[in-house]
This record gives C-alpha cells, structure tokens and sequence, in this order.
C-alpha cells in the first residue's frame, strides 16, 4: 500500500489510544476531586498533567493547576495537541485523507465522533458533566476499535493500525506508571505507606484495571504486584508485555505478506525477548524509573524504525 | 411524488441529508469554490428521459467528444483546421492553455479528454443547446452515482414500478477506458492511480470516492517520483511502477519542471517520462484548448470538418466580444444577454442581463470595453423547467444536464448524468455556489 496511506491509518489509531488516555486520566482527577481535598491530593492533578505530557504547555497558557482548566486544557483545547479534542480530530482527519483504505462502518465511527464532538463544544461547559464527557470519550474509541476489528480486512493496513495502537499504549502505560512512581513519591520513605497504596490505586483505576487486578493477584496492593501487572503479565490488557507482544504479531504478519524483515521485527523482538525474561526483582533493581525510561526511549526507536522502514515513502 | 403528504416528504428529506451527511458527500462542484463541508441541496424530485430523447442526446453527445479530441490531435499536430481556415490561429495557438510543451506528442489511442463534460440546456421538445464543454478534469460525477443510491434506498417501489436505466457500471467503465489508453511500453494490467491535489481540495471526496470504487490508489504528488524511464508510486513494500495516472490536478500543477515552478502538488520529471511514452495522463496535458469558451463556437465547425458529419447538438448562438461588430452588438444589447468571461466558471464573473441592475450592467459595460477578448455573450434561452420540490410545495425550476462521456479505446456514455438546478424562483444558475441543487437523472428504458 502507499506508505502515505500506512502513516495515516498509524496515526489514526495513536490519536484514538491517545484521546482514549487523556479521558482517562480525566477521569482519575475527578474521582480526586470529589474526595475531602486533604493535604498531598491537590498535586495529583499535576501529574496527570506530567503523564499526558502536557505540564509544560498548560503551565506556559494556564500558570498553576486549576481543576477546570485541567479539564479544558485535556479535553477541549485545540493549542493541546494530546486534548481529547485534537486526538479526535487528528484522527477523523486522517481517515478522511485515506477513506478508501477503511470500511464504511470505520469512517463512520470516527466521523461521528468528531460531528458529536462539534456539538459538545458548542455546548455551554456549565451543562457538560465531566463523567458524561469521560464516558463519552471510552465510548466512542471502543467502537472506532470495534468497527476495525469487526469490519476491516486483514491486510497490510490493518496491522499498521494495530501497531500503532500497540505503541501508543505501551508507550502511555509506561509514562503513567513513571509518572506516579517517581514524580509522587521521591522520598524513599513514603514507599509502602498510606498514602503510597492511595496512588498505587489511582494507577489502577486510570487503566480501567482496578478490579482485574484483584481477580489477578488478591490481597493487598504492593509495588511489587502493580509492577508485574503493569509489565510484566500477558493477561493485563495495558501490560508493556501485552503491548510489545501485540507489535510483534503485527510485525511479523507484515514481513511474511511483504515476504522482507527490517529492522522494526529486530527491535520489537529484543524488547520482547527481554520482557519475557526479566522479574520484578531485576526491574526494582535496576530501579523502576530508569527501567521506565529505558523502555519510553525503546519504543521511541521503534517508532523512528516504522517510520524508516514503511513509513516515510523512501523504502527501497 | 406530487402526491406525497408534505409531512412525509419533509421527512424523506431530511433522511436523504442525513445520508449525505454521513458518507461525507460535502463537496463543491470543482471551481466553484465554498466551505467543503457545506451540503449542496438535494432536491427529491427526479428529472426524467424517455429512451427516445436519450438516444438523440446520446449520438450528439458522442459525436461531439470524437470531434474535440480530433481536434485536440490535430492541433498540437498539423493544424489542418487552421491551414483551412475553419477557425482562426489565434485561437488556438495564442490560447493560453495551448501546451506548447505536447506539440507533435500523440497520446495513446488518440484520445486528449478521456472523459468529456458536457453541459447542456433545453429551450423544447426537441431542442437541446451545449453551453459548455469539459475536456479537462469534469467533476460532479460522485453525486450522479450517490444520488442515485439515495434515490434507490428512499423510494425501492418507483424504481420497481418505472424501467429506470442502472448508472452504477460508471466506475468500472471509467476503468476499461483508463486501462484502455496505458503506453505502449506497458505489457501488463496496467497499474491506475488517481492524482489529486489533496484532501483541502473541495472535490476531495469525489477523488477518494471515485478510486475506491475503481479499487486504485489516490496519490498525491509526493507519493510519486520518476526514476529512469518511468513513474513509480511509494509504496509499504518499496516503489511500485504506475502506467496510467487519471489526474484531477490541472496541468500547471503537473509537474514543475515543467509547468508551473513553484508548484509544490506534482511531480518533477512527470512530463518527460510522458513524453517518452512511460505514463499515460488522463486527461492529457493541453486538453484545455478545446473547452475554452471561445473555442466553443467552433466546435460545430469541428464536427463538420473531422468527421464530415452534421452537429446533431446545437451550440447557442455565441457573439465574441473580441470581435468589433460582435462587440458593438452586445454592448447595445446588453439588457437581454447573458455575458460570461472566456476563462470564467462557476458562475462567477457572470452578467445575467434581464436579471441584472442598472449598475451591474454598466459596471460590465466597462469590463467588456477595457478587455473585450475577455468575453462572449449569449441569448437568454428559455430553458426547460422540472418539477422541483420548494418551501410552498412543488415548482418549476430551471436544470442543465451535465453527462460524462468516456473516450478510451472505445467511446461509452453511461445512461445518466448530473442534472443540477437553480432552486431560486427564476434563477438561471445552476452553480452549487450560486443557490444551485442537484437531482437524480432517470433514463427510461424502451
């Protein structure tokens, strides 16, 4: 297929994973906020902000973390381009460049994602309930997701949909869990504290994961099992593991059909590779912050190899 | 249809919106500019033929796509029409789109204008006027197709009840002839893609739609680049080798070696690789000297002189304006003319006389006397009316017809076209970006 039409299905699905997490992280904040506002809470909304990779833009517009300019900043502004409202229109409009590559029902599910989401903003804010607009937001990515998987051909172009959806969450789950490992809690001391199982939790419910993660593992919640959840277990929709595995299968369904590896099936297996060998231990030794930013700068190469070896048009 | 409730039929409409909104019909007309968003009207009620009137239009419409692409061969060959004397040089060699860049170039099969626009009027039973003709890149042939599936989705029993003659074989047709004219060079099935200029163009929708139902590609210029003898595509799985491109870009923007050098939407070297015979372009480079509108008057002289044959399609009668007595003409009569500039379209840069204020006539009094070879002027022709659903119920409203002729290997006109018409009360511009509509065009079989 034209490299430029596998670009734009990639990003399509990288802007609906991305709207899907800002929402989400939506979500997590106004669950705090209903919470009696007690002293080291109020901070949790900067690091939504730090996930979502948007502390510096919103503090250059914004100037300190006001939960209502949170929420515009995430979900309606245009100068965001991580907002629910760009992702969502990045994504429609690169489905419109490559309509011809989607089924009727795929178009559809975007377009009225984006006609619906004129109408929100047209809506006075006053009217517009956060939970609504959250649920909104899981709603409408759930079913782009599910007219790809239910309706598109399996071809070429739907594994560049999934490998960018793959990355694009791999990617989030590791920036959240860095976020909340190491902007929150830089003291040692607080590790295994009240307060430490409060934002251990938190994690849990931004990756719609809370009550998966009890039917995994029971009992108490440590840093240790959220780890693994997180990283290292197959089952875990969101898990790093799920995610890299998920690339690789995509992958490697492009090498066979174009009968040719590149450098892309290289480096998704070797990420693989260490992920199935490694433990919570060796991560927590090496230091989980460090593990993290490893595995970002990974898939940022990984990204760059997509985009080298079918992307960018210049493939020999 | 006349005697639908009106709650039924207001509420019919507002479903066939609905569906135009949802698959993303949202597209202007080309040239005509506007919001591509905005919804051009769709009016319910259909406009009809019976077999008989479609079968002289179809002769006359066939007829005159053969002579515009003999002429266009001639042309940029020996100028025999202009060594006899049946239309003047400067027409042609001084037209600006003449492309000296093709001359002595013969494209495969002959053809220049692989698909011929041509837009025609009714004054009467059996009087049928062209005003113009497309040779370059028609548009409008999406909403022919869709709304048709529109029509057939809302209203099953009347075309179970009436003989309506199918237009969906369009696409594949257009396929057949596009393959038709692939070079010499090429000893495969051809590889067709569709070039557009990109998604900000207002016809986009019309392109991608178009592609997929041919199941080709559509590029855009930086998807393709030349290299040794030929024109590849970028692909996934490394460049791919493209025989046949149908472009809905205009030739300044083809390639800018070429053309225009500061073109950034086509392709540099294209014109080469053409030359040589490694790509066919549909339409071809230079097909725009025939459907200028002072080229027009002549095309009857074409039909004559090329195939030896009477026009069975009327021209309207046509004054120039470069011409003194012409020019004097028009300019005493301007009240009852309609004046349009030579290059103009869409509708812009149009005098329509008998609706026209004193001061828009003298403003166009003094355009026409500064540069009066840039325009032509014609009688206000007492076009046909159809029925057409408005605000109070059902009126007359005036309609052209625009089909869409295929020349390839072989010439193929599908039983249809795009009627559009004026929805304001005695309004004669059809233009989607003057209050224009558009309807569905029964053919009825035998």
């Amino acid at each position: 297929m034209l490299s430029r039409t596998a670009d734009n299905l990639y990003w399509i699905s990288r802007y609906m994973e991305r709207a899907d997490i800002a929402a989400r992280l939506l979500e997590v904040g106004s669950r705090i906020s209903l919470l009696p506002s007690a002293h080291g809470y109020r901070s949790e909304w900067d690091s939504l902000l730090q996930a979502s990779g948007t502390a510096a833009g919103f503090a250059k517009k914004y100037g300190d973390p006001v939960q209502r300019n949170i929420e515009s900043y995430l979900f309606f502004d245009r100068d965001n381009p991580a907002s629910v409202a760009s992702c969502i229109t990045a994504a429609r409009e690169n489905a419109r460049i490559v309509r011809t590559a989607l089924t009727s029902q795929v178009w559809d599910a975007l377009n009225t994602a984006f006609q619906e989401l004129r109408q929100l903003e047209r809506t006075p804010r006053s009217e517009l309930e956060l939970s609504l607009m959250v649920d909104w937001v899981t709603r409408h990515a759930a079913m782009v997701r599910g007219a790809i998987d239910a309706t598109l051909l399996r071809n070429d172009g739907y594994n560049f949909l999934n490998i960018g959806y793959y990355l694009e969450r791999g990617d989030n789950t590791a920036r959240l869990l860095d976020v909340k490992y190491y902007v929150l809690l830089p003291s040692l001391e607080l590790v295994g504290s009240g307060l430490d199982n409060y934002q251990w939790t938190t994690l849990l419910r931004a990756m719609g994961a809370q009550r998966a993660f009890h039917w995994a593992y029971g009992g108490d919640v440590t840093a240790a099992k959220i780890a693994h959840f997180f990283i290292l277990n197959p089952q875990s929709p969101r898990s790093l593991i799920t995610c890299v595995a998920g690339m690789n299968n995509h992958l490697a369904r492009l090498s066979k059909a174009y009968g040719r590896v590149t450098g892309a099936q290289g480096r998704a297996a070797a990420m693989l590779a260490e992920l199935e060998t490694t433990t919570v231990e060796a991560i927590f030794d090496e230091g989980l912050h460090e593990f993290l930013s490893r595995f970002i700068g990974e898939s940022m190469v990984l990204g760059n190899l997509m985009h080298e070896c079918y992307l960018s048009g210049d493939v020999r | 249809m006349r005697t639908m409730p009106a709650e039924l039929r207001q509420m019919k409409q507002a479903e066939a919106e609905d569906l135009f909104r949802r698959i993303g019909i949202t597209f202007a007309v080309y040239g005509e500019g506007g919001d591509p968003d905005r919804l051009i009207p769709f009016d319910m009620f259909p406009r009809v033929f019976t077999a008989g009137e479609w079968s002289k239009l179809e002769r006359g419409i066939k007829q005159r796509a053969r002579a515009l692409n003999a002429f266009l061969v001639d042309v940029y060959g020996r100028g025999e029409i202009i060594k006899a004397g049946r239309i003047p040089a400067r027409l042609v060699y001084g037209n600006e789109a003449y492309e000296k860049a093709v001359v002595g170039f013969v494209p495969p099969k002959g053809v220049y204008s692989h698909i011929v626009g041509i837009d025609i009027v009714r004054t009467g039973a059996e009087d049928f006027f062209v005003l113009e003709d497309n040779c370059r890149t028609p548009s409008g042939v999406s909403y022919m197709l869709e709304n048709r599936e529109i029509m057939m989705r809302m209203f099953p029993d009347l075309f179970r009840e009436n003989r309506i003659q199918p237009v969906d074989s369009y696409s594949e047709r257009l396929r057949r002839t596009l393959a038709s004219v692939a070079p010499a060079k090429c000893r495969h099935e051809p590889t067709i893609v569709l070039l557009t200029p990109g998604h900000f163009n207002s016809a986009y929708y019309e392109h991608s739609f178009l592609a997929d139902l041919m199941g080709i590609e559509l590029v855009e210029g930086q998807d393709l680049f030349v290299e040794g003898e030929y024109v590849w595509m970028r692909t996934t799985e490394g460049p791919k080798r493209v025989d046949v491109i149908y472009r809905r870009i205009d030739d300044a923007f083809l390639d800018p070696l070429c053309f225009n050098p500061s073109s950034m939407l086509g392709v540099p070297g294209l014109m080469d690789v053409y030359r040589s015979g490694g790509v066919s372009i549909c339409s071809a480079p230079g097909a725009g000297v025939a459907d200028d509108k002072a080229v027009y008057t002549f095309v009857p002289e074409m039909v004559r002189f090329y195939l030896g044959e009477e026009p069975l399609l009327q021209n309207v009668p046509t004054w120039q304006c470069a011409k003194a007595d012409d020019c004097k003409y028009v300019l005493d009569n301007l009240g009852e003319l309609v004046v349009k500039e030579v290059h103009g379209s869409g509708g812009y840069g149009m005098l329509v006389g008998p609706k026209s204020t004193k001061e828009q006539i003298e403003l166009f009094r003094a355009k026409i006397t500064e540069d009066p070879g840039n325009y032509i002027a014609q009688p206000t022709l007492a076009l046909s009316t159809t029925p057409t659903f408005v605000a109070e119920g059902i009126a007359p409203r005036h309609v052209d017809l625009r089909p869409y002729c295929l020349v390839g290997e072989q010439i193929d006109l599908v039983p249809g076209g795009l009627t559009r018409v004026a929805l304001k009360e005695g309004s004669l511009v059809v233009n989607s970006s003057q209050g224009g509509g558009v309807k569905d065009t029964w053919v009825l079989a035998e």
